[in-house]
């Protein structure tokens, strides 16, 4: 096992350790289990799983190649958009057609593929805003400073932590439009953990990440799991993938195609087939970045 | 020429009632525009309800005037909720059209034939509703400088026009400093990234909208107080974009901007037009050029220049900031 290799990890494994890697497979204790979750535009079927689940404290990587319906995937379950069909649970809880601010409440929290930092509001207003249970976001709270000021302090320092987690403290009164894509990407995933969610569900959170700071970031992310997050994240980085996840689903076209440990998908004949069509005379590990 | 007369009139237009007025209908607006980025083009709308629920409830309905007051706020309360609950789930240019159609809708019924009786058609209501708050006035004599002139009635409601508008722009402050106003800016900024965070973007909107609602309101208590009148016609598209003016010139998301924006507006707006009238009837503009009865819209034509020039050569307005109004572009 490489160097990063910790109790977290192995625990993470062992639950997998059971588990067949085939599409829709039982996890041990699911945080997600989605069934039939369909999604037509037009005439495309973006999504149409059939059965998965997300194992719970683990990091459960989706790939698939472009246009395979992993940031639709993504939307549909954390309510900003409406399925045709299917229905999925949060922690056992039924959570269709639940507006996309209730499922961040309950536990769940995204990024976007498409950087949304708050241009102008600063990196560390950014940050503040995501604290949840401020007294003060009431209209009449608000007007009194003396109510909220000494939560406001304990959320800054709580965010100038998380900021400086991901190298973002010297910039923290910068306005977020001042930042690089890399480090608006980076903000967005400091945003999230404002949130204290139970699952982040991180879309490409290394693209465009310079590779120094990916290592170290990829630190963080084993550390979310480490202090018992879920973390289920897209991404085209194989090696990042290889690196960091204890478990890999594959869609194409939709579907789930391929469940399984790192090294086990990435031998796996669909997923091949999946990434560079039927016709191919590439493996994986040297094919698309 | 009488200098002395032109900079007496600007300077006494420039914080008086009209800039009081204006400042309050743009304050509204920058709750809403500044700070959200709610497209509200119907602000007019506001006024006109503020003003017609005191005319009518007192000169109609017998109803002392600071109930009719607190009548005026509930019932914009209750307009920025027919209007704020069909279309802010909706995307943001919904908004504009609905506000738009709704500020002249409530110009039409105003003015229409139908309710003369209670609402008094395209005439509208003259009479001494505004009694009770002039009844408190201690001013028995009016103001007059060399540089200032107010009739007693002016006076007052210019000198409790100006607290009214301190109080409000203090609660702005505090308002857009709190976690709530850091809210709306984000909202401002991308809903669905504060969505994402678990808040309850719907519930803020219609807050914003209906505090700055209210705030137009009371811009329209001082415009029916201060004449002892209200008229449909005073609410039109134009009072709206007038403000948006004010607000635009101030710069946007800025506390005190409304306040700027509407002194130098107003300043501009008589300056210009006593100096053109002056110049007119003492020869040194050729009446072939421009007519005494030209003067009204000519003034507008180079007010609106003298804006033009400004934007372009300051953008952001007199508060803002050069370099945050560039990140508008999505750097
Ligand atoms: N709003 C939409 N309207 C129409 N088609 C859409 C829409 N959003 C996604 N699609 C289509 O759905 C399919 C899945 O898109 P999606 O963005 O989920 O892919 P993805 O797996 O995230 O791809 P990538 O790796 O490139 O981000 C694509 O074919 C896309 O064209
Ligand atoms: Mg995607």
């Amino acid at each position: 096992m490489p160097a990063h290799s910790s109790r977290f990890k192995e625990q993470a494994l062992a639950a997998f350790a059971s588990v067949t890697p085939t599409p829709g497979v039982a996890k041990p204790d699911p945080i997600i289990v989605a069934d039939k979750v369909t999604r037509k535009f037009g005439g495309l079927t973006a999504v149409n799983v059939d059965h998965v689940e997300i194992q719970r404290g683990s990091i459960t990587a989706l790939i698939g190649p472009n246009g395979a319906g992993k940031t639709t995937f993504f939307n549909l379950i954390t309510g900003f958009d409406s399925v045709n069909e299917g229905s999925w649970t949060l922690n056992g809880e039924q959570i269709v057609g639940t507006p996309p601010h209730k499922v961040a409440r309950k536990g769940m929290v995204r990024t976007f593929q498409l950087t949304k930092a708050l241009y102008r509001l600063s990196v560390l207003d950014n940050m503040r805003l995501a604290a949840t249970g401020q007294r003060g976001e009431s209209f009449i709270r608000g007007l009194f400073p003396f109510i909220w000021r000494r939560q406001e302090s304990a959320i800054t320092a709580q965010a100038e932590e998380l900021l400086t987690r991901f190298q973002l403290i010297d910039k923290k009164s910068d306005f977020a439009a001042a930042l690089s894509g890399g480090q608006r990407k980076l903000l967005e995933m400091a945003r999230a953990l404002m949130v204290k969610p139970e699952i982040v569900m991180l879309d490409e959170p290394m693209a465009g990440v310079n590779p120094a700071l990916k290592q170290s970031l990829l630190g963080h992310i084993k550390d979310l799991r480490d202090e018992g997050m879920t973390v289920l994240f897209v991404e085209h980085d194989m090696d990042m993938v290889r690196d960091i996840s204890d478990w890999v689903i594959v869609m194409a076209e939709g579907k789930i195609v391929a469940e399984g440990t790192p090294e086990s998908v990435m031998g796996n004949q669909a997923v091949i087939d999946a990434y560079l069509g039927a016709h191919h005379d590439l493996s994986l590990d040297e094919g698309p970045r | 020429m009488d200098f002395l007369f032109i900079t007496q009139q600007s300077l006494s237009a420039a914080i008086g009632v009209n800039t009081i007025i204006f400042a309050l209908a743009a304050i509204g607006l920058n709750m809403h525009f500044g700070y959200t980025g709610l497209l509200n083009f119907g602000q007019a709308g506001f006024l006109a309800v503020g003003a017609y629920s005191v005319a009518v409830a007192v000169v109609s309905f017998d109803i002392s005037l600071w109930i009719a007051l607190l009548i005026g706020i509930g019932n914009s309360i209750i307009l920025a909720l027919l209007l704020g609950i069909p279309t802010l789930r909706l995307r943001a240019d919904y908004l504009a059209i609905v506000t738009i159609a709704a500020g002249e809708i409530i110009r039409q019924v105003a003015r229409s034939a139908t309710f003369n009786d209670t609402l008094g058609g395209s005439d509208g209501i003259t009479g001494k509703f505004g009694k009770e708050f002039f009844d408190l006035n201690p001013f028995t004599e009016g103001l007059d400088l060399p540089f200032l002139r107010y009739t007693p009635n002016d006076l007052w409601v210019v000198i409790v026009g100006w607290i009214v508008v301190a109080f409000i722009l203090i609660l702005m402050w505090l308002l857009v400093n709190s976690p709530w106003g850091r809210l709306l800016k984000a909202i401002r900024e991308d809903e669905d990234a504060v969505r994402s965070l678990g808040k309850n973007v719907y519930l803020y909107k219609i807050q914003s909208l209906i505090a700055g609602g209210v705030i137009g309101s009371i811009g329209g208590f001082v415009y029916a107080l201060s004449r002892q009148s209200v008229q449909p016609d005073n609410y039109g598209t134009a009072l709206t974009f007038f403000a948006y003016t004010v607000l635009i010139l101030g710069g946007a998301a800025r506390v005190m901007a409304p306040i700027a924006g509407a002194i130098i507006f107003w300043f501009l707006l008589v300056f210009v037009e006593q100096l053109l009238r002056q110049a007119v009837s003492a020869g040194y503009i050729p009446e072939w050029l421009i007519g005494v009865n030209q003067v009204g819209q000519i003034r507008f034509m180079l007010v609106g220049l003298g804006l033009m020039l400004l934007m372009i050569f300051r953008p952001q307005g007199i508060f803002g900031d050069r370099k945050e109004l560039a990140l508008d572009a999505r750097a």
